[in-house]
């Protein structure tokens, strides 16, 4: 196939001529090329490096080491126990769900803590680290990071934890730390940056968060540069943060460990105070809860056993609750009466069993009538017409007063969660609070402790160290902070007759120790060691008039939660006030039978410190006294201390 | 023309070959393969592995390839166009049947020592059976519907074959560059004209059957094509690769950041930086000076092989080596606009810099053949 030579030169010129049309195309698109790059690299470059660093730079906020807590003699109450955790970064690992499918392969999750974790990443800011495991072990730890490539965004990480060794002893006062929340960020008005930190732990009740501010210490931050994967590939900057400040307790732990045995599963609480320094040597209640188990967040099945638990384990009644201080409020009804001078120690009052005010029979606990008797009588049995009579004559404004410089009806300022104030009525508090007139009933009834009238352990603590030293005792949990010593609460004398206050102390030392009295059962043999109390039981209901006819139903015959409060406070040595103690046993029965042998155990625990020798016990009691020493001495707290077996 | 209209005497013969290669291709193609080797290098944080040391060995390979090829005369490479391009489709057939699955699509089949892509393959065949078909064909017949008709089925029927794969940067270049080619072997324009109006239409109806029982693109071709459009929609997802991409491009300025001092590349912010983002990173660490300059590179390979086709008197080889440097012109352009987000992400690799062994010899045979024409040449 011959082709001309003519034709072929046509073809020739035809194809320089498009293949020019083509390059003239293909340079145009070249010089777009050149112009869009002069346009990002050029133009744009200052915009576009800023973007650079931002990828590259991040800012993390170092936080800092949570104060540990000791109790008065050095020992561990909250310490800082190094926990691995897998943390995820929500935008670096961009799906969320399929990362943690991956992620569930390779190690076992717990669900509940994962559903938390992906609601919290979800709502935190896309490059905030959050936990998805806590407590995570070492193997975990390493195949998790073997199989990095295929996790984006997940990062092995060595964090603090919070560990309570004492558990279940210590959680009413020391409280717990747990994961920072919406609730906890509306209700604190603090800028802190740690608090944005999700899962950050702070303070929730008691110490560790009265405390919070100085526990926590401050922030430091560090640049850090980043890869793609959030990945930290070099610091750039850092400045350190201040480490939270160390907090020793006035709480002894051995006794705290013995008063929290010896109140069992009672629905009980006491309190026991230093009567010379007002530090709280021990602070119970029971039943208690582990701690540990709030801080990494506690299962809903847990929470509910707590929750729903009758006798409240989550309250700390020794410091919240409130109850009519029966009897025990007798001494203030008699100082009020001794100050106003309205009687002498020896005047008498006759007790025929029962009081008629204003067409009202108020009946003495004993149906019989307890005769003529004194203040030292009247105490020892626990007579209740002589405290009406004197009630009668003094006034509730003087009682109410009374209570008052003894530290009842006032909120002490100790660092645990809702310190109760109390209550020590006045006519104006009736007419602000119910709208109706005091009436001359109630005044009888708060003569003994009882209607209006409320106070807790801890205040019922207070008045007996005041009584005891006739100073203002002034209650004080925090000992020393970073090794500074805080303030004693010694006080100065109190502002009442002292002559008064030995009548007092005399006759509550007949109450335990003189054959008759209402603790004589619960006294102290050892000289020396002898103490003074008083015993109390509270009505939770009223009397009627025909169960008082048929006689009065016994407590053990009643529901539980209709019986009767039992309580009993003492001080000892009796001659020497060393500590003051305040036990209440909620529905326990009578004040006498139940209350004050707890307390006589504490106080003898409390002043040998440790176990007493049985020769400090009425000989009959002895062997018993042995077998219950020899069972509380095995009571452990509940702690999951290596915080292994919550996983 | 046969091959014994060929003034084959004036025809160098043997070893004396070697000295009438196309030398300065030879250089400049070197040169742009060391703008490789550094930028390897550079994204493997200062390390001959894995990236830049198989690189070296693949062009060196490469390199004695093209010289083999170009030994051999062009009028044997002619003969062998049309066996070339029947092979070819029966190996994209091949695919589809034994093909590995390679990030979602079938496209290479596995040869043991190495793995072929047919598809990059067809670029070549494809333009070497146009180039010989226009040799054949009579001028008068050029514009003809009937002989237009045969090569757009030539085109589209391997087309077609990768698109299913599916593999759209491949396939639009095959299209542009058999297009191209048929209008440099002077194919009536007015067809060109209705093809561009077509297109239009075309693209009208691919986003109109979106989320219909009639979809003509994967849902993932969709979402990059909506990303195209507005990349800051979706930062973090399927737009991230494009504004990564940009804020290296743009924070390298204009003298760069430096030698293996891209915080963006280095820190693993740029997707695919060894592959089809790899001038990104070219572009943060040397700057608007360093891209310009590969940018110039690649605008002289293209230049040498144009007046090389232009003063070679033989149709096929002027056909076979312009269809050449137009399929090589397509590689960077789409890749660099790709880059700098002046098209979608289609996933086409910067030609001889881009981590990769398939495309790499590929592209050094083809050039082969270009020397071969070159060398080859009516004097």
């Amino acid at each position: 196939m011959k082709r001309n030579r003519a034709d072929h030169e046509a073809n020739q010129r035809l194809l320089s001529r498009r293949a020019l049309i083509l390059g003239g195309v293909q340079l145009s698109m070249i010089g777009a090329l050149a112009a869009r790059m002069r346009h990002l690299q050029v133009n744009e470059a200052d915009q576009f490096r800023t973007l650079a660093e931002e990828n590259r730079i991040k800012f993390k906020l170092i936080p800092p080491v949570r104060g540990e807590v000791f109790d008065r003699n050095g020992i561990q109450l909250a310490q800082n126990i190094p926990t691995y955790q897998i943390k995820m970064v929500r935008e670096d690992a961009r799906d969320i769900d399929a990362v943690i499918a991956e992620l569930s392969k390779i190690i076992d999750l717990d669900e509940e803590a994962l559903a938390r974790a992906v609601a919290e990443m979800k709502r935190s800011a896309p490059f905030y680290p959050v936990t998805v495991a806590d407590d995570v072990s070492w193997e975990d730890i390493s195949r998790v990071s073997v199989n990095a490539p295929a996790l984006p965004g997940v990062t092995p990480e060595v964090g603090l934890s919070r560990v309570y060794p004492l558990g279940s002893d210590f959680a009413h006062i020391l409280g717990y730390v747990g994961p920072v929340s919406d609730y906890d960020l509306d209700r604190i008005d603090d800028p802190d940056p740690l608090l944005r930190i999700p899962r950050f732990q702070i303070g929730k009740v008691g110490v560790e968060a009265k405390e919070e501010n100085r526990l926590r210490g401050s922030a430091g931050n560090k640049q850090v540069e980043v890869n793609a994967a959030g990945r930290e590939m070099r610091e750039l900057g850092r400045r350190e943060g201040r480490a939270g400040a160390d907090i020793q307790l006035t709480i002894d732990s051995t006794l705290q460990n013995y008063l929290q045995a010896r109140l069992g599963d009672e629905s009980a609480s006491a309190v026991v105070i230093d009567c010379e320094t007002g530090d709280l040597v021990a602070i119970g209640s029971s039943p208690t809860y582990d701690p540990n188990l709030f801080v990494s967040g506690i299962s809903v099945a847990d929470y509910a056993l707590l929750t729903e638990n009758k006798y409240r384990p989550l309250a700390s009644k020794a410091v919240q609750g409130t109850y009519p201080p029966g009897s025990t409020f007798k001494m203030m009804t008699a100082m009020a009466a001794l100050e106003a001078e309205i009687i002498g120690p020896d005047d008498t009052v006759r007790c025929n069993g029962y009081l008629e005010v204003a067409d009202r029979k108020f009946h003495c606990w004993k149906r019989s009538g307890h005769g003529s008797v004194n203040l030292k009588n009247s105490l020892k049995r626990s007579c209740d017409v002589y405290y009406y009579d004197l009630a009668l004559k003094v006034g509730i404004e003087k009682i109410s007063a009374m209570a008052n410089i003894f530290g009842l009806g006032v909120r002490h300022n100790i660092q645990m969660s809702a310190v109760a104030r109390g209550l020590t009525p006045t006519k104006a508090w009736k007419a602000e609070v119910h709208g109706r007139d005091w009436v001359i009933g109630d005044t009888v009834n708060a003569s003994i402790g009882q209607g209006d009238m409320l106070a807790s352990p801890l205040q019922l603590a207070v008045m007996t160290a005041r009584l005891a030293t006739g100073r203002e005792v002034t209650p004080r949990l925090v000992k020393s902070v970073d090794g500074v010593e805080q303030a004693s609460g010694a006080g100065a004398p109190l502002k009442v007759n002292q002559d008064n206050l030995k009548k007092m102390r005399q006759a509550m030392f007949a109450v335990v120790n003189d054959r008759g009295g209402t603790a004589f059962g619960s006294r102290i043999t050892t000289e020396g060691m002898r103490m003074a109390g008083k015993t109390g039981t509270s009505q939770v209901r009223n009397i009627s008039a025909a169960e008082r006819r048929s006689g009065v139903v016994r407590n053990a015959d009643l529901p539980w939660k209709r019986r009767d409060h039992a309580l009993f406070v003492d001080f000892a040595p009796a001659d020497n006030p060393k500590y003051a103690i305040a036990v209440i046993v909620e529905h326990g029965g009578g004040g006498s039978t139940t209350a004050a042998p707890i307390a006589r155990d504490i106080t003898l625990q409390a002043l040998y410190g440790g176990k007493p020798p049985l020769a400090a016990y009425p000989s009959k009691d002895r062997s018993r006294i042995n077998g219950q020493q020899k069972r509380l001495e095995k009571v452990r707290p509940t702690a999951a201390v290596d915080g292994k077996d919550q996983a | 023309m046969s091959y014994l209209e060929y003034t084959v005497k004036s025809t160098p013969t043997g070893i004396r070959k070697i000295i009438f290669l196309n030398w300065p291709l030879i250089l400049l193609l070197s040169s742009v393969a060391c703008v490789g080797f550094l930028m390897l290098y550079s994204v493997a944080g200062g390390s001959f592995t894995p990236w830049a040391e198989p690189q070296m060995k693949r062009f060196a390979v490469g390199l004695v390839l093209m010289v083999a090829v170009g030994m051999v005369p062009i009028w044997f490479w002619r003969s062998m166009a049309g066996f070339g391009y029947g092979l070819t489709i029966i190996l994209l057939i091949g695919v589809d049947l034994f093909g590995a699955e390679g990030k979602g699509a079938q496209r290479w089949i596995d040869l043991g020592f190495m793995r072929l892509q047919p598809s990059e393959l067809m670029k070549i065949t494809l333009v070497m059976f146009l180039a010989s078909y226009y040799d054949w064909l009579p001028s008068k017949k050029r514009s003809r519907p009937l002989w237009v008709l045969i090569p757009i089925v030539v085109i589209l029927f391997p087309t077609a074959l990768v698109l299913k794969q599916p593999d759209l940067g491949t396939s639009l270049l095959l299209v542009m560059a058999g297009g191209g080619l048929m209008f440099l072997a002077g194919v009536h324009w007015a067809y060109f004209a209705a093809v561009i109006a077509s297109g239009l239409g075309l693209i009208v109806a691919v986003f109109q059957s979106r989320e219909t029982a009639w979809q003509m693109l994967n849902n993932y071709q969709y979402r990059r094509i909506d990303t195209f459009l507005d990349p800051s929609a979706d930062p973090l997802g399927a737009g991230y690769h494009i504004t990564q991409s940009k804020i290296a491009l743009g924070s390298g300025g204009w003298t760069g950041r430096g030698f293996m001092q891209g915080p963006q590349s280095r820190l693993n912010f740029l997707p695919e930086k060894h592959t089809d983002f790899i001038f990104t990173t070219l572009a943060e660490e040397f700057g608007f000076i360093g891209g310009i300059s590969l940018l110039t590179i690649y605008l002289l390979v293209v230049f040498f092989c144009v007046t090389s086709a232009l003063v070679n008197r033989d149709r096929f080889s002027s056909l076979l080596i312009l269809g050449i440097a137009l399929n090589f012109f397509l590689f960077f352009s789409v890749n660099m606009a790709m880059v700098m987000g002046l098209i979608p992400v289609v996933g086409v690799p910067l030609p001889l810099v881009s981590y990769g062994g398939s495309a790499m010899l590929v592209l050094m045979i083809a050039f082969g053949l270009v020397q071969s024409a070159h060398v080859h040449r009516p004097r």
